[in-house]
């Protein structure tokens, strides 16, 4: 089970019982639903909880770090017929493991806050699309929807309120595009996960043509807090332009890898103590702090950084999804490109021509040098080729496939040049090896 | 073609979706049809697509697309273990050869007995649990060491 | 909106896409995975464009038009966003153009020359991609050679209306196949060949068999079904090398159905007459023109002589065109017959001399797309109108609410507002419970006969949509007009349109359904069915081949047998015309003569010969009139066909004078429905005319399997078949021994089996009678 430090607990405050606090008398025993309870209760008008979200500065917690209340006021209000929520809990970005931890532990959470946007947007039907590879997370989620509708949280005029909501889960089945919102909404529609082009927003166009609003599990898991608390005491927790607190997942090489609440803004440093330092008292090297797509920063710009947006994109990288990979001297940048270079090369949709050639091409490249094959334009070679995939793909997964390439070979151009030339890793393969402690655990 | 079983679980699921939206529910359909036959022939895939009212290529492409639809008959036993970085650091890619090595197979092979089959995974969403692997598709293990998956493989056996 | 591309200004509407504003202005942007007729997709990415305050180039044809938004196709940015996606998709592309079928018509190697690099930076191996069999039509030997458009999968689903063709699989090793293996079988499928930007999908009777910059360029006209798709024939050395669309907006857009794009082979078919023969001995033997003309002269003077002149009968096939029709009726008339038709498929022929004009769609094909509600009536309309069909596909998907009133359930492809399946016995009663709803709802007078009627909830919901709305249409389908009862669904769609405001009108069966009326084809004695139900001494027969063209071939071929003299124009020697003809005179098929055809909407297309007549092939207006002269029937002294058109068509080109759907004075008498085993007959599409029944490669499609016996399986049971035992099949004297099929869209008491095939050439009437037992 991951370690879960709370400094300041809005999303984790539901870890605390572990694996035994996720059933709706828990989440109610802490004040669930009291929010949802208060909105429908009190008749508020949908302006406020909207208002509310918009004074918090809640930033969208998938990647992209949208404004939430601004994505919100973008659905239209007068619209006759469905109008859709939907949670993204495909969670597929390498490095990032909260919205699993979330659903585990608190997926009632995650269920008052779609029932309190759809009640904002006038929303009646929503889904939560879950990652493929976590069957029993999805189980679970099924069993908190049936909790929650036995108990008049979800479905027919909700706490006798005139408001319907229904809420279902939709299983993912091994794709990492369907992160993407528009892929997202073409698979839960039962085709192929390749993302539309934009416009048409999903605010006017989305699930099944009607008007969808698309959030990260985590952002849904805080809206019940900051209705709770209110917005302005949200964004006081964090600092301007940097709401609340935010869920942190930690891998790599350190000791105590899981998922870390804290403020934004919290030093790097911070976090990585709470992670339990870094494994074996060795040295840290480099750390991609947004998840997979995001530029690797190298450990001294790291070392300086507050876990923020503003600062991480300073360091020139990006917040992301708040997954933190970090990594240590033993680590080989070559191989840990390739890696990923397969990766965004394995998962692009396949649609459209940069990304479904530009991703392969890399990876070939990136792949042949990690092989002892590299040639002596094959820095500039890869250069090229991400500037001509990115910006000109129809969804980010362009963009994420050649930020990494654009970064590691920035910061690690000598590791490359090395490789090139000797036809070897700059890391011996052995300390590689002790690195991963793979054959070591046992031990 | 399917049980009556398997045709409750897939109308539970065509449920969540808009009357005229059945095709929705194509991807839990070809999951529980897997489930069910251990893997997705073309006479599955078809089944499905009819069922739901969509053209067969159409329910082919998702299963092609989405990649933990085995397309090929697979052992009792299909271990995906992730290789991708957050696990690699920790030793996902170790754990890949360790069970190459245990079991005498590489990546998209079967064992002799058709007990275990062996994919390399995409990330699976528990890399602070690294390194991971998933029997099935539906069970998770964590902190895949040695000895882990020593007792892991003795179990399935 | 105003919108600047390259310092050039656009005015286009609201919603407009850069690349519409583009079009507009003459301004081309590269493209491949954009269409004009598809929906957008904008994944090939080669149309980025520079837009001013955009950070990133952005693709023209997804992107929408803003006010006073400045474009540039050509600046730097543009230029490099493009050059980077065309090398892109040039690193996994064979680079053999020398060798590709597209050479020459590749919008890839067009575009690469303006935007490909020099040497390839590209130095992995090249992506393999295995070849796929989908049938006789298209190929797919070469997909390594697909970019991934999608341009053909989006044609299936938005077009066709049949998804067969996928992308399957992700990332770079996204595939474009069918599912395990199947065959392309929409008759729409050669569309998807012309759309492949590059050598994917290539035609697979054309393969390898002309260079494109070796081909002349011809303008045609489809001489198959009643729409006239515009065509343009391919030729080299006199020889038609393949059928390609020409756009027209208003009539075929810019597709055509497979039946016009591959019926050309028949035209080099061995099954070619290329020499008159006549029958010596009994055998046909090859003769000169000078002496198969006498021989044609002397005995139809010889009988007309000794008989007089309704000994004698003409039927043209509706095929023919306006001028060879023409000139046949005049001849036959002039020869003191009034046995003259050219509607071999027709039974009912009551309301001849009651029509109120040459019957006719009713509107403009272009009007479809703006119409609220349509009904057909009486049509396999899939297989019988491909791009009509089509049309009305494109209807449903927007607003229109179509319906049909049918003879078994096939799928048109369309989502269709309701759809009521009858037997043919029953569907003046479907039509006339559509009518009495129809008034009922707006609270008019039922008209008499329709007392007995009880409308059900379905023809309420038909009658109720052709009341709503702007523009409304009725449409009678082939199998409505060759019904037994075609007269009293044609007064029924007459009152419907009265009490709806709706437009009523035929679909019409072939290139001159319409044409023959005009060229004045008509009976003044015995019609198409009468003339061999009441056996005459001679027969002309012009471009028909009876026993698979006529309503009941049974009794047609036995008058045949029977006859005195035969005497056919047509094309081809092979089939049962070696049975019964004494005299086959080689005409020249639409490629070799000029002529016209005029359309379902009344559009009269006239076309030149696109190659000199096969043989001793002539064309079969210049035949009629040698006869004409060679007889010394006055008034056959034409120079050319446009002389003989103008005498029937004196406007020209354009839309005939004439038309109309009236009816006047035929009484409103439902039938009773009989309890009998009742035949329904459909006329596959690859048998619908002698040209497309040699066509080779359409021969070995789905379509064209050999006819089964279709039952649900109530008549299955009923006749004590299963489905895949052998029946014998029986209508009056003949039979035939044939597959039983169970088919649930059958409807009960009938059994399908289709017309115009060798193999039920034996049975009789279409929607006669059946008898069926196990063999
Ligand atoms: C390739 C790709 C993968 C993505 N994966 C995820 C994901 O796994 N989870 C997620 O919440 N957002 C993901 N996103 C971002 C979503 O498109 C979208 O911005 C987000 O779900 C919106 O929610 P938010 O505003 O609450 O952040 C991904 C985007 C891209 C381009
Ligand atoms: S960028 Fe890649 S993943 Fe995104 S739409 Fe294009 S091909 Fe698909
Ligand atoms: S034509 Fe615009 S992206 Fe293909």
């Amino acid at each position: 089970m991951a370690i879960l430090g709370a400094i300041n607990p809005m999303l984790s405050v539901g870890l605390e019982g572990g694996d035994k606090a996720w059933r709706l008398a828990d989440y109610v025993r802490r004040g669930g639903y009291a929010a949802l309870r208060r909105i429908l209760e009190e008749k508020l008008p949908q302006e406020y909880v909207i208002n509310e979200v918009k004074k918090s500065v809640l930033r969208g917690r998938g990647g992209a770090g949208f404004p939430t209340g601004l994505k919100w006021s973008f659905m239209p209000r007068s619209f006759p017929g469905d109008k859709y929520v939907v949670c993204n809990s495909d969670e597929g970005e390498p490095g990032t493991f909260k919205d699993r931890d979330l659903l585990r532990y608190d997926p009632h959470s995650v269920i008052e806050g779609m029932a309190i946007a759809a009640f904002a947007m006038g929303a009646t039907r929503g889904y939560n699309y879950i990652h493929g590879e976590i069957w029993e997370i999805y189980e679970r989620f099924e069993e908190a929807l049936d909790e929650a509708r036995a108990a008049g949280f979800l479905g027919k005029d909700i706490l006798g309120s005139g408001f319907s909501f229904e809420l279902f889960a939709h299983h993912g089945y091994g794709a990492y595009i369907c992160g993407e919102e528009t892929a997202l909404l073409e698979s839960i529609e039962g085709k192929k996960g390749q993302p539309r082009f934009k416009p048409p927003f999903p605010a006017s166009f989305g699930l099944y043509g009607k008007p969808t609003t698309i959030n990260n599990t985590e952002t849904f898991a805080s809206i019940p807090y900051i209705l709770n608390l209110g917005g302005e005491h949200f964004l006081e927790v964090g600092k301007a332009n940097n709401g609340g607190t935010k869920l942190f997942s930690v891998s790599g090489h350190v000791n105590r890898p899981g998922n870390y609440e804290v403020p934004l803004g919290t030093p790097f440093v911070t976090l990585l103590e709470m992670a339990g330092g870094m494994r074996g008292g060795r040295k840290l090297k480099a750390c991609i702090p947004g998840g997979s797509s995001s530029p690797v920063v190298p450990a001294a710009t790291m070392m300086e950084c507050t876990m923020d947006y503003d600062s991480i994109s300073k360091a020139g990288s990006m917040l992301g999804s708040g997954a933190v990979i970090v990594m240590d001297e033993t680590t080989c940048m070559v191989k840990a490109l390739e890696r990923l270079s397969f990766f965004y090369y394995e998962e692009s949709c396949g649609q459209c021509t940069p990304c479904r050639e530009g991703t392969n091409w890399l990876y070939k490249v990136v792949h042949r040098i990690e092989h002892g094959q590299g040639r002596g334009d094959d820095l500039d070679l890869l250069a090229s080729i991400t500037t001509n995939i990115m910006g000109r793909t129809i969804c980010a997964l362009g963009d994420a496939a050649s930020m990494p390439v654009q970064s590691f070979v920035k910061h690690y151009g000598d590791e490359f040049a090395y490789h090139i030339e000797h036809k070897k890793c700059l890391v011996p393969v052995d300390v590689q090896r002790a690195g991963s402690g793979f054959f070591t655990a046992t031990v | 073609m399917l049980t009556s079983e398997s045709l409750k679980r897939i109308d539970r699921e065509i449920a969540k979706y808009p009357a005229d939206q059945k095709q929705s529910a194509v991807m839990a359909a070809l999951a529980i049809a897997q489930q069910e036959r251990g893997w997705l022939s073309s006479e599955a895939i078809e089944f499905v697509a009819a069922y739901l009212g969509m053209a067969p290529i159409a329910a082919y492409e998702v299963a092609t697309f989405y990649n933990m639809y085995d397309l090929e008959p697979v052992g009792k036993y299909k271990l995906s273990v992730c290789t991708n970085l957050p696990c690699m650091l920790t030793g996902g890619v170790d754990a890949g050869e360790y069970l190459k090595r245990k079991l005498g197979i590489g990546y998209n092979e079967t064992t002799p007995d058709g007990l275990i089959t062996l994919k390399e995974g995409e990330c699976m969403g528990a890399c602070g649990d690294a390194p991971v692997m998933i029997v099935n598709n539906r069970r998770m293990c964590s902190w895949m060491n040695p000895e882990q998956i020593d007792k892991l493989l003795a179990e399935l056996k | 909106m105003e919108i600047e591309i390259d310092g050039k200004v656009a005015h286009v509407p609201d919603g407009s896409t850069i690349m519409d504003a583009a079009q507009q202005i003459g301004a081309y942007i590269p493209h491949f995975c954009y269409h004009k007729k598809l929906s957008i997709a904008a994944n090939c990415r080669m149309c980025l464009v520079q837009v001013e305050k955009a950070p990133k180039p952005l693709p023209a044809c997804a992107t929408p038009v803003t006010n006073g938004m400045k474009v540039f196709t050509h600046s730097d940015l543009a230029i490099k966003a493009q050059k980077g996606v065309m090398e892109f998709l040039l690193i996994n592309h064979p680079l053999d153009c020398p060798i590709c079928d597209q050479g020459g018509e590749c919008q890839l190697q067009d575009l690469a020359v303006g935007y490909g690099g020099g040497a390839s930076r590209f130095q992995e191996a090249k992506r393999v991609v295995f070849h796929k069999d989908v049938g006789p039509l298209i190929s797919m030997q070469e997909m390594a050679r697909c970019i991934h458009c999608t341009r053909c999968v989006r044609f299936g689903q938005e077009v066709a209306g049949v998804m067969e063709l996928g992308m399957a699989n992700r990332n770079m090793h996204s595939e474009i196949m069918t599912f395990v293996g199947r065959s392309v079988d929409s008759e729409l499928s050669g569309n998807m060949i012309d759309l492949c930007p590059v050598g994917a999908l290539t035609s697979r009777p054309f393969r390898y068999a002309a260079r494109s910059w070796e081909l002349a360029r011809r303008k045609s006209i489809s001489p198959h079904d009643s729409l006239g798709a515009n065509l343009s024939v391919q030729v080299k050395n006199n020889v038609v090398m393949r059928v390609l669309p020409r756009e027209n907006e208003d009539v075929n857009e810019c597709w055509i159905a497979d039946r016009e794009r591959f019926s050309y082979e028949a035209l080099g078919s061995p099954a070619r007459l290329t020499k008159p023969m006549i029958r010596v001995d009994g055998s046909l033997r090859e003769v000169d023109w000078n002496i198969a003309l006498d021989y044609v002269t002397h005995a139809l003077k010889d009988i007309v002589g000794s008989s007089g002149g309704q000994a004698l009968a003409g039927l043209a096939s509706p095929h023919a065109t306006l001028e060879e029709i023409y000139l046949l009726q005049k001849l036959v008339r002039a020869l003191g017959s009034g046995n003259i038709d050219f509607r071999p498929r027709r039974r009912d022929f009551s309301s001849d001399g009651k029509l109120g004009g040459v019957p006719w769609l009713g509107l403009r094909l272009s009007e479809i797309k703006d119409l609220d509600a349509a009904l057909v009536v009486g049509s396999f309309l899939r297989k019988d109108h491909p791009l009509f069909a089509q049309r009305l596909r494109q209807l449903a998907k927007k607003w229109g609410k179509v319906s049909l009133l049918s003879l078994g359930a096939d799928d048109p492809l369309i989502k269709l507002h309701a759809q009521l399946s009858v037997s043919p016995a029953e569907l003046p009663r479907a039509l006339a419970a559509v009518v009495k709803a129809a008034a009922q709802l707006k609270g008019e007078t039922v008209a008499a006969g329709l007392e007995s009627i009880d409308p059900c909830a379905v023809s309420q919901a038909i009658a109720r949509s052709l009341l709503d709305g702007e523009k409304r249409a009725i449409f009678l389908g082939n199998a409505a007009e060759q019904h037994p009862q075609a007269a009293q669904l044609h007064a029924l769609a007459v009152e419907l349109a009265r009490i709806t405001g709706a437009s009523c009108g035929f679909i019409g069966e072939a290139a001159n359904s319409v044409g023959g009326y005009v060229a004045k084809a008509l009976p003044t004695a015995l019609n198409a069915y009468e003339m061999f139900a009441q056996p005459r001494q001679a027969y002309v027969l012009l471009g028909v081949e009876p026993e698979l063209d006529c309503h009941d071939p049974q009794q047609a071929l036995s008058a045949l047998r029977e006859a005195r003299l035969v005497v056919s124009l047509t094309p081809f020697k092979d089939g049962t015309v070696r049975d019964y003809a004494d005299v086959l005179l080689p005409t020249a098929p639409f490629t070799e003569t000029s002529g016209s055809f005029v359309n379902a909407e009344g559009r009269l297309q006239s076309f030149k010969g696109v190659v000199r007549p096969l043989g001793d092939a002539r064309p079969g207006w210049k035949v009629l009139r040698v006869l004409g002269n060679l007889l010394d029937l006055p008034g056959f002294d034409y120079e050319s066909s446009e002389q003989v058109r103008d005498e029937v068509a004196p406007a020209g080109e354009g839309f005939v004078s004439g038309l109309g759907n009236g009816l006047n004075g035929v009484a409103l008498v439902l039938p009773a429905t009989g309890a009998a085993l009742q035949r329904i007959a459909d006329v596959p599409i690859y048998q619908s005319d002698p040209l497309v029944r040699r066509a080779a490669a359409l021969q070995r499609t789905t379509d064209a399997a050999l006819p089964t016996a279709r039952m649900n399986a109530e008549t299955l049971a009923t006749v004590g078949a299963s489905d895949g035992a052998s029946v014998r099949v029986k209508q009056c004297s003949g039979e035939a021994v044939l597959v039983a099929r169970l088919d649930e869209t059958v409807p009960v008491g009938c059994v399908r089996v289709a017309a115009a095939h060798r193999a039920t050439a034996a049975l009789g009437e279409m929607f006669g009678a059946i008898n069926v037992e196990r063999a």
